[in-house]
């Protein structure tokens, strides 16, 4: 069996017991890179001399019994906002293509200190605005289950690079559920853990109040591990929860027997609800029922504003984020323009793409005066009021069960040119942001055409291990997630 | 009608950089003076991922400041971002305060002709500074420094309680005082550490209606406050003289011309679109943190100046320049207490020759090499008659450079007056023997002729007999 095979625990006891180096495990992930990537096109950068120092300093680590823990070794891919001391990080921009990270980012710390080997960065929507990785300025990438497909978005990069076995596991973002909905179709498991458990200090900013950083993985132990390393509180993050993360394996296997798992009306009446997804997601909660939990109609009133209300606060924030990237210390400036006004607008405009332009101008309009209030401040109450429906549901059940993505992988161009198609694709990730909660994506199915499903589960704050728990128990009963992509056969 | 048929309505806004180690925001030193850039790191630089965590000494500065201005502190404020566009200001936002502000609703006391007058504070909010960009430096090109990006400043914005421009010359003395009392500000305009604009409008004599009020920026020094309004003034009044409408708009205070002039107009205004910081939490002052720090706050200049009239019976003029440094206030109230002679004639003393010498020497109150003990012996050696007073003087400038004992200087300079009465009894005999004529004179009625006596006396004497002693001495021997 290739090590690349293996998953990311499966990968560290292969490691701690002399069986596999770091260094082969690497070589492995270089030589799928060499041979896969040219098509999927996940990377946007591949640091393979960096990444078997890294690896050989792990494999020392071991010889000098020293081992850093249960990831030491393990090769890891980092979606391209994380910020890497001395690597290019572009947030899949033009305008940063030449910024070269001056520092390692809170949770790069954390893996660093884990001792899993950094690939290299993987391909994203431009500043991960999107949901099919075709807003990367440099190039898009292909879904390993049928490369006329996208891998969704916006850790494209990441959730291929983990399907198709370049890297064991990968970080991602997930602003509107950047890191659940490609998971879900590309057949991977991404957790987006609670609004403050992982820090985002060193990470390209979107949407403040909605982005946080979540592991992308083959299974959902392997979650489990990447979450436990990276779920440290960050005095350089004030946001970050000071409480300590408890350990995700206590009772990962412990099963949903007794369980109440909540089905919300509004997610399951959605038209235009894809049916192979829908019969998956129902085959799912079925199974879960099986295993002992109980199935319990909720409703979440506030759903169809969702859309909406994200689509204010989010490019709100946005325009105020991407507003250092001006040309004066970093990244791009254009040589055009006579005076600042021309340079600001010139590099903008060279180093921003269309969707980075439509955000930023919605944004800046909703926070406009004489604006401000109809907009931005309506949706802040909406999203109170989105965060109640879920705070009224967690009062009679434990988690929350819904498909992650209305459909499987859509064509790439099938969405790029229609703004709204494309944002529907989010409609049930977009609510756990809003509302801070923790959701996560697990493979529950394939499609006629072989394209994977994704099951979500939702869980009141701060209540991964849960979450963990219950995706664990489907997992156990079923073998999507062993399925590999058609790639490698060939 | 004329500028007197007016009558101005003033509101100031005064951005005042706390006096924190390090910056709002981040960890980097906030001293003054470093090369350019070297008080930078990645989160004050701006650089893609940073994010703020507050300083925490920078609120209990600000907290000080509200109390000690009587103001209401919020148990919960907001952190907002400003946003716009400018090099100095590498985030393109400027984090802030907005509609809920750290502190709401209190007022500062001036004097003014009419007597004691408070003016009502609107609000004091905390924010970041901005760098500096650096033109001309060579080559065509600007360039930006961003020591400065991140100091933390407070904005005190008054209500428009402010009549004249002596007026708000007053607030923003007495403010800055307040400020230098506390610790939590240098109080210096042309280094830019207090700085002031202004909200001038005029309406006529006896109405209530506001009339539109002008901005104007870049008022760097308390003369020039008053010269700015000043003009502003009488630019108002004369162009509705004419019949014209005043505009709403920014105006820039020209030093050197002395005028105001147009900066940018009302269409050109920013939309700083604020919105609630994200990336902080909302300040929450915690229960029993107001009064800790309130039980801490020195006494103010005001009371202290109301305290040195009633209690050192000194006159307001003595009393306000003492007063007007804590430090000198403090060194005054320490010589006085172990002095115990006129608090007055000690006043005259740190009024003339020890701001004197300060100013000369350019020397620190806070470096002074003599101690109070020493200050208060000095004082009673002249009372005592044993140093005159300008021989004090001599021995005070000496004792401020060295801050060697008073008494040794003066010997050491042979200042010492002789106190000896048989030695002043036979200098006085001697001289009377010298000059019968004189004797004479004074005798029959010319009294004027002791002055010369005297003087004969303490040549003799080479200057250090005691004068009272000497008069005295004369007297008796000329049979008075």
């Amino acid at each position: 069996m290739e090590p690349t095979e293996l998953s990311m625990l499966e990968l560290g006891k292969k490691l701690a017991s002399g069986e596999l180096s770091s260094v082969e495990a690497v070589r492995a992930c270089l030589a799928r890179v060499d041979r896969l990537d040219g098509e999927v096109k996940a990377f946007l950068r591949v640091d393979r001399e960096g990444a078997l120092a890294q690896a050989e300093a792990s494999d020392r680590r071991r010889k000098d019994g020293k081992r850093a823990g249960l990831l030491d070794g393990v090769p890891v891919g980092l979606k391209d906002l994380f910020l890497t001391e001395g690597l290019p990080t572009t947030a899949g921009s033009k305008i940063l293509e030449s910024f070269i990270a001056p520092y390692d980012g809170t949770v790069v710390k954390l893996l660093r200190a884990a001792g899993t080997p950094i690939l290299g960065k993987l391909n994203m929507d431009e500043f991960a605005m999107g949901s099919s990785t075709e807003n990367s300025a440099f190039f898009p990438t292909r879904n390993p289950w049928n490369l006329a497909t996208s891998p969704g978005g916006s850790s494209g990069g990441s959730a291929a690079a983990v399907a198709s076995r370049m890297a064991f596991g990968a970080l991602g973002t997930d602003t509107g559920g950047s890191i659940r909905q490609p998971a879900a179709l590309t057949g991977i498991v991404g957790l987006k853990p609670t609004y403050g458990r992982v820090s985002r200090f060193g990470v390209v900013a979107f949407a403040s109040s909605l982005d946080q950083v979540g592991p992308m993985t083959r299974d959902v132990p392997d979650c489990a591990a990447l979450l436990q390393t990276i779920a440290v509180h960050d005095p350089c993050d004030s946001t970050s929860a000071p409480a300590k993360a408890p350990d995700y394996f206590a009772e990962l296997e412990a099963g949903v027997k007794g369980m109440k798992l909540g089905l919300p009306r509004e997610y399951f009446e959605l038209p235009g609800m894809d049916p192979e997804v829908r019969a998956a997601v129902e085959g799912a909660t079925r199974a879960l029922q099986k295993l002992g939990a109980e199935l319990v109609p909720v409703s979440l009133p506030h759903t169809r504003f969702a859309l909406a209300t994200y689509y204010l606060i989010a490019p709100a924030e946005a325009s105020s984020n991407l507003a250092r990237y001006d040309g004066v210390r970093y990244g791009l400036r254009s040589g055009e323009g006579k005076n600042l006004l021309a340079m600001y607008g010139h590099t903008r405009d060279e180093g921003f793409g269309l969707e980075v332009k439509r955000r930023v101008m919605l944004g800046t309009y909703a926070l406009s005066a004489g604006y401000y209030d109809a907009y931005y401040l309506k949706a802040q109450k909406v999203r109170t009021l989105i965060k109640k429906d879920f705070e009224d549901a967690f009062r009679t059940v434990d988690a929350v069960l819904s498909p992650t993505s209305p459909t499987p992988a859509f064509r790439i161009g099938e969405k790029v040119s229609d703004p709204l198609a494309m944002y529907l694709n989010d409609v049930f990730t977009l609510p756990c942001n809003l509302a801070g909660l923790p959701g996560m994506s697990v493979p529950c199915g394939f499609t006629r055409a072989n394209l994977p499903i994704g099951l979500q589960i939702l869980g009141r704050p701060w209540d991964e291990a849960r979450v963990l728990r219950i995706g664990r128990a489907f997992e156990r009963e079923h073998d999507f997630h062993r399925r590999t992509p058609p790639l490698g056969a060939a | 009608m004329s500028v007197a048929d007016f009558q101005p309505v003033i509101g100031l806004e005064v951005h005042a950089q706390l006096l924190t180690r390090s910056k709002i925001f981040c960890g980097c030193s906030t001293e003054f003076g470093a090369p350019p850039n070297a008080n930078t790191c990645q989160v004050c630089l701006g650089m893609p991922g940073v994010l703020p965590v507050l300083n925490e000494k920078v609120v209990e500065f600000a907290v000080r400041v509200g109390r000690a201005l009587e103001c209401r502190i919020n148990p919960v404020s907001i952190w907002a971002r400003k946003n716009y566009f400018y090099p100095d200001l590498p985030k393109g936002y400027q984090i802030s305060q907005y509609d809920q502000p750290l502190c709401q609703h209190g007022g500062l006391e001036i004097d003014t002709d009419d007597g004691p007058k408070r003016i009502r504070i609107l609000r004091i909010h905390l924010e970041e500074d901005a760098g500096k960009n650096v033109h001309d430096a060579g080559g065509g090109e600007s360039l930006v420094d961003l020591n400065r990006s991140g100091v933390p400043l407070i904005e005190i914005v008054s209500e428009p309680d402010i009549r004249s421009s002596t007026e708000a010359s007053e607030y923003l003395k007495a403010l800055r005082d307040v400020l230098v009392y506390l610790g939590v500000n240098d109080g210096n305009l042309e280094e830019g550490s207090f700085r002031c604009d202004a909200n001038v409008s005029v309406m006529p004599k006896g109405s209530t209606k506001y009339g539109q009020r002008v901005e104007l920026k870049n008022i760097n020094s308390f003369r020039f406050v008053q010269k700015a309004i000043d003009y502003e003034i009488e630019r108002q009044v004369r162009r509705l003289e004419e019949g014209g409408k005043i505009a709403q708009e920014t105006r820039l205070f020209d030093a050197v011309k002395g005028e105001t002039r147009s900066m940018r107009s009302k269409e050109e205004a920013h939309d700083y679109r604020y919105f609630p910081e994200p990336d902080l939490p909302p300040l929450r002052i915690p229960p029993g943190y107001v009064e800790r720090i309130e039980r801490e706050l020195p006494e103010l200049p005001r009371a202290k100046l109301q305290r040195f009239v009633t209690s050192y019976s000194l006159p307001a003029y003595d009393a306000k320049i003492l007063v007007g440094d804590r430090a000198l206030a403090d060194l005054f109230e320490k010589v006085e207490a172990v002095y115990g002679g006129p608090a007055k004639k000690l006043a005259n003393w740190f009024t003339g020759e020890l701001l004197r010498l300060l100013k000369e020497d350019s020397a620190q109150l806070a470096a002074l090499r003599f101690t109070p003990e020493q200050f208060a012996a000095l004082l009673k050696s002249v009372d005592g008659g044993e140093l005159s007073n300008n021989a004090a003087k001599d021995v005070f400038a000496e004792m401020f450079r060295t801050g060697r004992a008073p008494m040794d200087i003066a010997r050491e300079k042979g200042l010492i007056q002789v106190q000896d009465a048989g030695a002043v009894e036979a200098a006085v005999d001697a001289v009377l023997a010298a000059n019968p004529d004189e004797v004479e004179k004074y005798r029959s009625g010319k009294k004027q002729v002791l002055g010369f006596l005297v003087g004969q006396v303490m040549k003799a004497m080479k200057g250090k007999g005691n004068p009272a002693l000497v008069n005295a001495a004369l007297k008796a021997k000329l049979g008075d």
